[in-house]
């Protein structure tokens, strides 16, 4: 049977994702029937709260600051209709009607019951979802390009292969126990838009002088309170070794990775105290001890994979189209629209929208179950009912017609989705802060939304450009603010909320943790601040450079000088 | 401690020697490593021997021992140390055909893993094994009937059966 079959008996699925077969729809069912039993031993007292908090973290439960959290994976970011309506509906039912996007491209629910989890997580399954190991100590939820399959500078979509790796990392038997979490990133384009490089592992699809499609594989990267950025340790490791070179390094990291502190206890911990040379020495003697024929790469079963994300049916259209160009002139708002939030795609005369959750004033990824319903049915309507989830907690639309873009644009207006700021100002990442985690010290929400407020002027935020703001509440940098252009990060000095800033942040292929700006800051100044970095780049820039290339050119110190000396003239920062 | 064999609470059959305890003349003994050197080359005939290794052990440094032990136990000294699950592979992968067991206090939710690995057998205190009841390390161990993972212990390998299914 082909991935083209499948369809017919299902009309409103995309063609462009994976579909379950009988043995992964009976593997998930497994796993929540053996969460339900979880959940009833620990209220009956076989388990005690200390041995069942793994297992509900592998089922992506969380205890929060005010009630349980569960986050839901979304592989690799694909999302059906179908599946980010029952997304919604589940928000309705045992939430409060809405959910959260995160920089993991995963869905949280802020208020669910322990009771209802095991229902929870069977209503997913019926549309093939989970929320296995999106937390614990084993093998994260696998991330990749949000524009995958659709990236006009993409030498292979990389979802065939997180797929391939979600599977093997399901449930691992050796690997379920790790010494912390471990997150696993794919980009199979020319740039990355995945951030490979501050991820465990980072796999960057690469084609060798024989025209091979391999991997390059980087290792140690990561952020929260010592952000390294990853080693490269394989430049290229072919398709057929791909597992068997994975298994390699999380032996390793598995024998060797530090457990006395959980803080020390990463790989990139493992490969800083180390050496990448010697990790490599490592991985390496262990990939030639393994018997790889024994469990290695299937072609067979990477082909049944691909299958799934064939391109969708784009009709043949010109390249660019005319009724689009009319609609740009005719209203401006929609051209900028268009501007700042559609990208080029590689079929020609089709687009790639990006979804802006982040309303000026807004929670940063926050949607309502009705939002997801208007983006379901936008999906269904105008792009092959697919749609994706980005690391920079956006919604992304994957294909659509040009000619449609203008229809699809007052869908999204009316329903508030249509703010024009993608990669802007105020699209800023930011992790839920102390108003939800438990392990916050500072609050990031409402400095976001003071942030995009203050920047609510749109035409302003299209002059100053791209700019990536990024906010962490605490030194776990969930909001990856090490690599924010300018990044900030909210900590807590003698029962105050004081905020650092850091610049020069870059989560790209050109990775770079930010440096220290100065002393921290309140909330109050953080926006002053910002401003005042956002003039003195502005007034610095030449033509056509970016704030990241701005200050690259110029250098950190003459932003930090500049803001000592405001300082002193009296804007008390 | 209670001895948890195909999802059964069964009898040890094995002592574990204490360091200063001498060998005895017959049985099944199980020494620390510290002891695994003396115990071989003063090793009475008939008796069985196996050791007990912390799970930091450098399985290499085994090879010589491996014909002539019976029984390897892993020691895991927390249920979330998953240490003990690579150094099981790796002791399997170089040739150990004896009965491989897990001790600490591992969890019945982690009886498919430990099996999976390798293990045979899982040796845990009183206290899991009064609140964790057979009937609940077999239903621990049937909630993996189906794995992704090929080259492990597992009986349902998915991509297996994948196989078989395109293959017919």
């Amino acid at each position: 049977m082909t991935a083209h079959d499948t369809t017919l008996t299902r009309p409103n699925a995309p063609v462009t994702t994976y579909r379950y077969d009988d043995f992964d729809a009976a593997f998930v069912k497994e796993r929540v029937a053996e969460f339900r039993e979880q959940v009833r031993r620990r209220l009956a007292g076989n388990l005690t709260e200390d041995e069942f908090r793994p297992f509900r973290l592998m089922n992506g439960l969380y205890l929060q600051l005010h009630a349980y959290m569960l986050r839901v994976a979304i592989p690799y970011g694909t999302l059906s209709a179908r599946q980010m309506r029952r997304l919604a509906d589940i928000a309705d039912k045992y939430d409060r009607g809405y959910g959260h996007f995160t920089t993991r491209q995963n869905l949280q629910y802020n208020w669910p019951k322990l009771v209802d989890t095991p229902d929870i997580l069977e209503a997913l399954a019926e549309v093939e979802m989970h929320a296995i190991q999106t937390s614990g100590n084993c093998i994260r939820n696998v991330t990749a390009d949000h524009f995958a399959g659709v990236a006009p500078d993409e030498i292979e979509d990389p979802r065939p292969t997180a797929e391939f790796l979600r599977q093997w990392s399901s449930a691992h038997p050796e690997f379920s126990f790790l010494p912390r979490k471990f997150k696993i990133a794919v980009t199979g384009a020319a740039h990355d838009r995945a951030a490979v490089k501050v991820h465990d592992i980072g796999l960057a699809l690469v084609k060798n002088d024989a025209g091979e499609i391999g991997y390059q594989v980087y290792v140690g990267g990561g952020l929260g309170r010592t952000p390294f950025v990853a080693k490269l340790i394989r430049d290229f490791v072919a398709r057929a070794d791909l597992l068997a070179y994975l298994e390699a390094i999380m032996r390793v990291y598995n024998r060797f990775g530090r457990r006395d502190n959980k803080y020390k206890a990463r790989i990139k911990i493992l490969v800083h105290e180390k050496g990448i040379d010697a990790v490599r020495e490592a991985v390496e003697a262990e990939f030639a001890g393994m018997d790889r024929a024994v469990f290695s790469y299937d072609p067979a079963e990477f082909e049944r994979i691909a299958a799934y994300f064939t391109p969708p049916p784009y009709e043949a259209l010109p390249a660019d189209s005319e009724k689009l160009r009319a609609a740009r002139v005719a209203h401006p708002a929609f051209g900028n629209f268009v501007e700042v939030n559609v990208a080029p795609h590689k079929a020609p005369g089709y687009a790639i929208v990006t979804v802006s959750l982040k309303p000026v004033g807004g929670i940063p990824g926050d949607a309502t179950s009705a939002q997801m319903r208007v983006l379901a049915d936008a999906s269904e309507r105008f792009g092959f009912g697919e749609l994706r989830i980005s690391h920079e907690q956006n919604v992304i639309l994957p294909h659509v017609k040009q000619d449609d873009l203008f229809d699809l644009w007052k869908l999204l207006d009316a329903a508030g989705l249509a703010t024009a700021n993608a990669g802007l100002v105020s699209d800023i990442i930011s992790c839920p802060g102390l108003d939800y985690c438990s392990l916050a010290t500072a609050r990031s929400i409402p400095i976001a939304q003071a942030i995009s407020k203050r920047f609510a002027d749109l035409s302003r935020q299209r002059r100053i450009g791209k700019l990536g703001i990024k906010i962490s509440g605490c030194i776990n940098a969930c909001g990856h603010h090490h690599v924010g252009a300018i990044g900030i990060l909210g900590l807590e000095k003698k029962g105050q909320e004081s905020y650092q800033i850091t610049l020069g942040g870059d989560p790209t292929f050109s990775a770079n943790v930010g440096e220290l700006l100065g002393p921290g800051v309140t909330a109050e100044q953080v926006p002053d601040v910002i401003e005042h970095i956002v003039d003195f780049y502005l007034a610095e820039r030449q033509e056509g450079e970016s704030f990241i290339e701005t200050w690259r050119r110029i250098g950190h110190a003459r932003f930090k000088d500049v803001l000592r000396r405001e300082g002193e003239d009296g804007a008390g920062i | 401690m209670a001895l948890v064999s195909d999802g059964r609470f069964v009898e040890d059959g094995w002592r574990r020697l204490a360091d200063e305890e001498t060998l005895p003349k017959s049985g099944k003994a199980i020494v620390s490593l510290a002891r695994l050197e003396h115990a071989l080359a003063n090793l009475p005939a008939g008796v069985s021997l196996g050791v007990n290794l912390p799970n930091t052990t450098e399985p290499a440094s085994l090879a010589a021992a491996l014909p002539r032990l019976e029984l390897i136990e892993i020691a895991f000294p927390a249920f979330a140390d998953g240490r003990g699950f690579s150094l099981a592979r790796l002791i399997r992968r170089a040739g150990f055909k004896g009965e491989l067991r897990a001790s600490g206090r591992l969890l019945a939710d982690q009886y498919a893993h430990a099996l999976g690995c390798g293990f045979d057998t899982v040796e845990i205190p009183d206290d899991i094994a009064g609140r964790q009841d057979e009937a609940q390390w077999r239903a621990a161990r049937a909630a993996h009937a189906r794995t992704y993972q090929r080259g492990y212990v597992a009986p349902g390998s998915i991509l297996d059966a994948r196989r078989k299914a395109a293959a017919k």
